[in-house]
């Protein structure tokens, strides 16, 4: 594949996302809106007032009716794809259980939002974490060029024969969402040729084969099933890994499971989802020129959670600080910090790991919040101990 | 006109050797219903008895293509099924002209999938939804729903010694359904086979949204011997407690009037869930009962003249 000329355009988040599904052209998209991803919806509903596609456009009336009806198109052998936040995202939670076990490969762009209550419109990232063992497959975007790269690649990713798994795409709420950014984007052609065809083995609307989906499975097969979905999820990893390689040769832009940021000398590092990394990366850049050695991890997929690469990215460190944007109210540390320091237990050499809350509900995080974590971290360097395992930043006390 | 001889010779679409239960209504239901055309289908069922004991992996009794998702989506479910009909015939990936039905309890239907079923009658997608009323949450054992008549007892509305059963009368879903205005509605019952399979090929026929409530007698829940499930539906349509009428583009029309209207008492007193009616103390339960069956009695009658 050669390199393909990209055009150069100046859009909003959600932007983006309508773009990347527009050019996808599914089959059918299901969708109910829910702020900040309302824009997404109405960018999508022109397009088809507009004739630019021919998707089936179904305006459900709620989200659990919207992936409901992308399980039904999905099952029946179409492309299907929707997009929500938040509550929308908590009211789908049954039904996106149901999609990644009967191996429906949607693609959904979650646009990050607060959980109610109290009831918030902004950034974090307890919606898509609350739904981190549903079974689908969750690629987390910094800016609208990922999550319109992230999108691009889901399709392929969720589709492959060895993974048949649905695909959740992770942008920040009017950070990424609501903000005007220059991007790379392909031409229509172009996506065509990437993401190809949806050809499942069986579907509903075979006159000829009829089938049946979703039967009943009591002691004697869930498990199996089970088990099969789990090593698709597995089996996912690779085929992450290849979809971005292709990618990469038509774009230039190559993403991977996480990105390492002035790792390789670095004595502590934090670790954060989305947004917040360009912040991470401005400060990691001022720290190394005060002679830190800082650097960042930018996770990019979540699930399968690239536990192994992970704990080797961090070896070296003295001390990692793990930014959660959301709070698991477990008592334990929020989500991707108990996972990270899972991943690392029962290495010989091991850092320290600390946990770091931050931005809920749309606080603003700015550098100086990010130069406390790492404040924190040397200081947890120097001592060999943490004072505090999880600590909320930028909060009142 | 359909004879039974023609029925008879169609091809049997859910097979035996399913599970339900001996004088279950609702496999009758469904028989009639998938003979009543020819087209390849695609059937959603929400969760229920239905689809428990139609789909015991590795087993299905289902010649349709079929799925189940969940409790309270079946609607919606079809709704995507359709839409990607609509997308899929559209760019020459499907060439057969398939039909639609979304099929739920009233459990399914009058309560938890009451939201999404008004979404897509709203919407206007070209399926029939067919509720097979046993007038209960069945399968997870006798609990009211919205369909449970005036004084039923079921297990979360059981009689004690101050509540008679089911202190509320039924939600009206035929009506309500009729309101959204879409373009076929109708109530039948399996012991009018003829009307029930005339009313299914309307409603497939139908070219946009339609609805049929059908009565499917449980004869666990109502408590009757389970020989006796067509000469309860025959009582159930001669007392007029369940009505059978269709509403085709606004028009309501009665599809069967009975020679003389029975007591409902006739009715009640057949089904172990209604005993207690007929004792002393709740004789003016059974008085309601009998109000209630009149009142939308000559509503309906005032509609379908009207």
């Amino acid at each position: 594949m050669s390199r393909a000329q990209q055009n150069r355009v100046a859009i909003t988040g959600n932007e983006a996302v309508a773009l990347a599904m527009k050019q996808v052209e599914p089959d059918v998209v299901a969708a109910y809106p829910i702020t900040p991803q309302t824009d997404i919806v109405q960018y999508f509903s022109s397009f088809v007032a507009d004739g630019e596609v021919q998707t089936e456009f179904v305006t459900v009336e709620s989200e659990h009716s919207a992936m409901s009806a992308c399980v039904g198109a999905a099952a029946a052998g179409a492309r299907a794809m929707t997009a929500t936040s938040a509550n929308g995202l908590a009211l789908m939670w049954e039904v996106l259980y149901i999609a990644a076990g009967l191996r429906l490969p949607i693609v959904m762009p979650v646009v990050n939002r607060a959980l109610s209550a109290p009831i918030n419109i902004h950034c974090d990232h307890s919606d898509s974490m609350g739904a981190r063992d549903s079974g689908w497959i969750q690629l987390y975007s910094e800016d609208a060029q990922e999550a319109y790269d992230n999108i691009l690649q889901a399709v392929r990713i969720g589709e492959h024969p060895d993974v048949l798994l649905p695909v959740m795409v992770c942008l920040d709420g009017f950070i990424i969402s609501h903000s005007l950014e220059n991007l790379k984007v392909l031409d229509k052609e172009q996506v065509t040729a990437f993401v190809g065809d949806y050809r499942p083995d069986a579907r509903l609307l075979d006159a000829k084969r009829p089938i049946t989906v979703g039967a009943l499975e009591l002691q004697d097969f869930y498990f199996e099933h089970k088990r099969q979905e789990a090593e698709a999820m597995v089996r996912s990893a690779p085929i992450i890994e290849a979809v971005a390689d292709e990618y990469a040769r038509l774009t230039g832009r190559k993403y991977s499971f996480f990105e390492a940021y002035r790792m390789d000398d670095a004595e502590v590092a934090v670790m954060v989802l989305n947004s917040a990394a360009g912040t991470a990366r401005a400060v990691v850049d001022q720290l190394r020129r005060r002679g830190v050695r800082a650097g960042l991890l930018k996770l990019r997929v979540f699930r399968p959670f690239p536990g192994a690469a992970l704990a080797e990215a961090l070896a070296g460190l003295s001390v990692v600080g793990i930014m959660d944007r959301a709070e698991g109210l477990s008592a334990a540390g929020g989500p991707l910090f108990v996972e990270v320091r899972s991943a690392l237990l029962g290495r010989p050499r091991h850092p320290l790991v600390l946990n770091h809350i931050y931005g809920l509900g749309g606080r603003d995080v700015g550098p100086d919040q990010i130069e406390q974590v790492f404040a924190d971290l040397l200081r947890a360097a120097e001592a060999g101990e943490a004072r505090q395992q999880v600590t909320h930043i930028g909060v009142r006390d | 006109m359909t004879t039974l001889k023609e029925l008879a010779a169609r091809p049997e679409r859910l097979s035996g050797g399913h599970r339900l239960c001996a004088g279950c209504g609702a496999s009758i239901v469904i028989r009639q219903l998938l003979a009543a055309v020819d087209n390849p289908m695609v059937v959603g069922c929400a969760t229920g008895c239905l689809e428990v004991a139609t789909t015991i992996y590795p087993y299905t009794a289902w010649r349709t293509s079929y799925i189940h998702s969940a409790f309270e989506n079946v609607a919606a479910t079809i709704s995507g099924v359709e839409a990607a009909y609509k997308a899929l015939r559209r760019r020459g990936a499907v060439a057969e002209d398939f039909r639609f039905i979304a099929i739920g309890g009233d459990g399914g239907t009058y309560d938890i999938g009451f939201q999404a079923l008004s979404g897509a009658m709203e919407r206007g997608h070209r399926m029939l939804y067919l509720c097979y009323d046993n007038q209960a949450y069945m399968n997870t054992g006798i609990q009211r729903s919205s369909a449970t008549p005036l004084g039923a007892e079921t297990t979360t509305s059981p009689v004690g010694s101050v509540l008679p059963g089911k202190s509320r009368p039924r939600k009206d879903l035929t009506a309500i359904i009729a309101a959204h205005d879409v373009p076929y509605v109708a109530q039948a019952a399996p012991h009018r086979w003829r009307d029930l399979v005339t009313k299914g090929k309307r409603a497939l026929d139908t070219d946009g949204a339609s609805f049929m409530n059908v009565l499917a007698p449980c004869p666990r829940g109502w408590r009757f011997d389970p020989a006796k499930t067509i000469e309860i539906l025959t009582l159930a349509v001669d007392t007029c407690f369940w009505p059978l009428f269709e509403v085709s583009e606004g028009r309501w029309t009665l599809s069967y009037r009975p020679k003389e209207k029975v007591p409902v008492a006739e009715f009640l007193k057949v089904q172990g869930r209604f005993r207690h009616l007929f004792k002393q103390q709740n004789r003016e339960v059974l008085a309601a009962a009998q109000a209630e069956v009149d009142r939308k009695w000559e509503a309906l009658l005032r509609r379908v003249e009207g």
